[in-house]
């Protein structure tokens, strides 16, 4: 791979984006061959939001490649509490560490951040911006369960702020996907990233309604629509209630509708869902693990296995 | 220059004249040469006269100053028609238009409040130069119009 730095999934060539799946594949099928892949190697945490899912397969991926953490902790008991500037905590940190995960609420914050550090940076999600490695994972479970050529998608939910989306619609340009985007009118797609759509030739249509498109779907991917993004909360009740789903949803759909969800969810995904043949969601967030390993291995300068 | 507007403004010995400002964005040609009045620079400027190539323009004369073509070329993101006229001993001895550059640096600031370069980081604004508007090169925000309005 290239790239000392993964920034953005734009970033990203369809053959990068192979590199990783197909050694991600790799460690699927045999992790324990990886164990010892990078003895001793560190990975710096530096998360400024909250994380579950990120931060702990990071985690688990160093750990399952012989590698450890070394973790900045919550933004409260660090010196970013006595108004240390994000540029001088990762020239601080870089010296601890053999390559560094970011999530940080501004946007560009890794792209900043990259540029005062040597060791790999890689963006756990930066604000509304991107979220590459969730892009990479949601992508090995689109080849997994439908394939990335021939791909009908719809993408559901908040595409104005969802930094998933974001990431997701931009790698999705390097392959023959059909984008479909079902939003509210006011969470519509972001003017630069329909912007960069429409420069890569990428087929997309927007829709307000998911009932419009979804027999045409194979992968329905679902992200959650914020209370907070509406000034009202009798609006987004309305709102949110217009973009969930049910097993009734879906009873009438193609048997090998996939439905994921970067999660967490609150209630777009009906737990009835969960049951059904469709619901790929949580083998998604265990992708997390052997595609981060592969990213890492990658990045910390894995020859071919 | 007619002999009209020769009366609104005499010859500079030496420095710079900016001609064929569109009517009016003279406060803003200003701003980008970070001429705020307080460095002492002697600047002359004319606005709204009638002008056959762009109806209204404005002139702004900057003396004992010679822009850089890289200072000039920021102009163009709000002057495109500007004209440079580089003096010496009252005599024009280069001519240059602006030419859209491929980014411009520490110029404008990102309208975005969640964008990283709003915070208190040593980073300069950075953004990349569209056909037809400006883009954040931190947070890919894009600005169509009113680019003038984001000029620090």
């Amino acid at each position: 791979m290239r790239h000392d730095h993964i920034i953005s999934a734009k970033q990203l060539s369809r053959s990068d984006i192979e590199e990783v799946l197909d050694r991600a594949a790799e460690i699927a099928r045999d992790p324990t061959a990886f164990r010892q892949r990078h003895p001793g190697a560190l990975l710096g945490l530096l998360f400024f939001e909250p994380s579950t899912r990120t931060k702990m397969s990071f985690s688990a991926s160093i750990k399952r490649l012989g590698g450890d953490i070394v973790d900045m902790g919550p933004v409260e008991y660090s010196s970013v509490k006595k108004g240390e500037s994000l540029a001088d905590t990762v020239r601080v940190v870089e010296g601890y560490a053999d390559a560094l995960v970011l999530r940080h609420p501004m946007e560009g914050s890794a792209k900043m951040a990259s540029e005062f550090v040597d060791v790999p940076l890689i963006n756990g999600g930066d604000g509304a911006g991107q979220h590459p490695t969730q892009t990479l994972l949601d992508l090995y479970t689109i080849r997994e369960n439908a394939g990335l050529d021939d791909l009908s998608i719809g993408i559901m939910g908040d595409l104005k702020y969802g930094r998933t989306v974001h990431s997701l619609a931009h790698a999705l340009t390097n392959f023959d996907a059909s984008q479909h985007f079902i939003s509210p009118e006011s969470l519509r797609l972001p003017r630069n990233v329909r912007y960069d759509l429409h420069e890569e030739g990428a087929t997309i249509r927007e829709h307000t309604a998911l009932d419009t498109v979804l027999d045409s779907l194979d992968v329905l991917y679902v992200t959650r629509i914020q209370e907070e993004r509406f000034p009202e909360e009798s609006e987004y009740r309305k709102v949110a209630g217009e973009y969930r789903i049910d097993a009734e949803t879906l009873e009438s759909t193609r048997d090998d509708l996939t439905v994921l969800h970067p999660l967490p969810r609150v209630d777009e995904i009906d737990h009835d869902v969960d049951a059904t043949s469709h619901a790929q969601y949580f083998q998604q967030a265990h992708n997390g693990v052997p595609v981060r390993m592969a990213l890492l291995d990658l990045v910390l300068g894995g020859e071919s296995a | 220059m007619s002999d009209d507007q020769e009366l609104r403004v005499s010859k500079i010995r030496n420095g710079t004249v900016i001609d064929h400002v569109n009517g009016g964005a003279s406060m803003h040609v200003l701003s980008i040469l970070g001429i705020e009045g307080g460095d002492g620079d002697t600047v002359s400027i004319v606005m709204n006269v009638p002008s056959d190539r762009l109806g209204k323009k404005d002139i702004v004369k900057v003396e004992d100053r010679e822009l850089s073509q890289a200072e000039v070329d920021v102009l163009s993101l709000i002057a495109p028609a500007a004209t440079i006229n580089i003096i010496r001993d009252f005599e024009v001895i280069e001519k240059r238009r602006v030419a859209r550059p491929e980014e411009v640096v520490g110029v404008l600031s990102c309208p975005n409040p969640q964008c990283i370069t709003t915070e208190d980081e040593p980073v300069e604004s950075r953004f990349e130069v569209l056909e037809d508007g400006v883009r954040c090169c931190y947070c890919d925000t894009i600005v169509r119009d009113d680019v003038a309005e984001l000029i620090d």
